[in-house]
């Protein structure tokens, strides 16, 4: 007899291609899984970034890990909405990210709609405007010694990282940027 | 039952094919920027932009319902059929270019997709509310090297002064309205980008002035992009982009 329970648990386990220590359940990527009387499974996810070129391979992998969980046809659908937020990865993925020596993104302010206001004093008539619209995230913590860190650029690797120079222990990493 | 609402077609097509041809435009600068990382972080940006130009060549090719998807859209148009503004499809000479321009349609971007996320079609407005927080980190990116540069040394000042000038006068066909624009405003699944102007230009000033850099003066505005008359520069990124799909139709890997 094929389970749904089977199916589900082989969908979401499901590692990320590009991440591989975490899936994309971990990561929030995978949204549903419906499992129908005979096995036919239908899965929705939504994508990290628009133009995040894993959303093929992991659609492949979801396939292939239905099928092999006894699915006699899987169906992926995409969606945009609710957009992806790195507040959907839990804690035991963000100790995972960390041991494999990414930082996990930091807390992002409940409304991150709003442009931040700048502090100071603007010349007289005029306002002043900010300059960086997203605001300067606190910099993460190195996942390997904990000290402090420098940004060495705002794109890293994929498109969902960039990368730091931690100040202490003088090693590279990547870091999930808050988005 | 509710019924859908769609934009109409036309003006998802110039979204998409000012994101795409942006997102080509940028491509060139990978292995050829002037650090490493600036490569990344270009090829990052197309990426998103190109993410961008899938979701809205496919809504509106769906919406259209007559069988075209966003490959065709992309790869089997002629030039002439593409309506995107010529600000995006202009050739770099120089990365002081290439940084002008990400300032320029970034700005532009951010405000318009802010506006979008509240459109009255479900679709567009999912694709904005992601494409708004991408773009806000362009522009970051992009206001950033501006300081840089343009605060920077004598010559860095000098190209980036160059650049602001020269790509001016294309800023202005962003903000033009026509009737395209007016009906997706009126029905509310759109924005008339003549609203955009007056916050773009604060922005702009803004990072501008930051940058030591002055305030091009208005004067000769081209255009005709939304109508598909482009620049010569426009024809040989087509051919580069569409090469590969029409020597081999249907090409997957």
């Amino acid at each position: 007899m094929v389970t749904a329970e089977r199916i589900r648990a082989a969908v979401a386990a499901v590692p990320d291609p590009e991440i591989r220590v975490v899936t994309i359940a971990e990561l929030g990527i995978l949204r549903e899984v419906s499992v129908d009387g005979d096995g036919s499974t239908a899965v929705t996810i939504t994508p990290t970034y628009v133009g995040c070129p894993a959303m093929d391979t992991i659609r492949a992998d979801i396939r292939a890990a239905a099928r092999r969980a006894g699915a006699p046809d899987v169906r992926v659908d995409t969606v945009w909405s609710p957009a992806w937020t790195t507040r959907w990865i839990g804690e035991e993925a963000r100790a995972k990210l960390a041991a494999a020596g990414i930082a996990p993104p930091g807390d992002l302010p409940e409304s991150s709609g709003d442009l931040p206001e700048p502090v100071g004093a603007a010349p007289a008539g005029t306002r002043l405007l900010p300059l960086a619209v997203t605001g300067t995230p606190p910099a993460p913590a190195c996942p390997r010694c904990g000290g402090r860190a420098e940004r060495l650029a705002r794109f890293g690797s994929t498109a969902c990282k960039s990368l730091w120079r931690c100040e202490s222990c003088g090693e590279p990493f990547d870091h999930f940027k808050e988005h | 039952m509710t019924t859908a609402v769609h934009t109409a077609p036309d003006y998802l097509l110039r979204l998409g094919d000012d994101a795409l041809v942006a997102a080509q435009r940028l491509c060139w600068w990978a292995t050829r920027a002037p650090q490493l990382e600036e490569d990344v972080a270009l090829a990052n940006i197309a990426l998103d932009l190109l993410g961008q130009a899938r979701a809205l060549l496919g809504h509106a090719g769906r919406v259209e319902g007559r069988g075209r998807d966003e490959d065709t859209l992309a790869f089997l148009r002629d030039d002439r059929a593409f309506t995107n503004v010529q600000l995006v499809e202009l050739a770099d000479t120089d990365f002081a270019d290439a940084v002008t321009r990400l300032l320029f349609f970034g700005v532009y971007q951010d405000l318009l997709y802010r506006r979008l996320t509240a459109s009255t079609d479900p679709v567009l407005a999912a694709i904005a509310v992601k494409s708004a927080k991408e773009t806000a980190y362009h522009v970051d990116h992009a206001a950033a090297w501006t300081v840089r540069l343009g605060d920077g040394t004598e010559e860095s000042h000098r190209r980036m002064r160059r650049a602001t000038r020269d790509l001016w006068p294309y800023t202005h066909e962003l903000f033009v309205s026509d009737e395209v624009f007016a009906r997706a405003a009126t029905d509310g699944t759109g924005v008339d980008p003549a609203g955009l102007r007056a916050p773009w230009r604060e922005r702009i000033t803004t990072v501008l002035t930051e940058a030591t850099l002055p305030v091009p003066e208005d004067g000769w505005a081209p255009g005709g992009g939304r109508h598909g008359l482009h620049t010569e520069a426009f024809g040989p990124l087509v051919l580069e982009m569409q090469g590969l799909h029409r020597a081999h139709p249907g090409a997957r890997w």
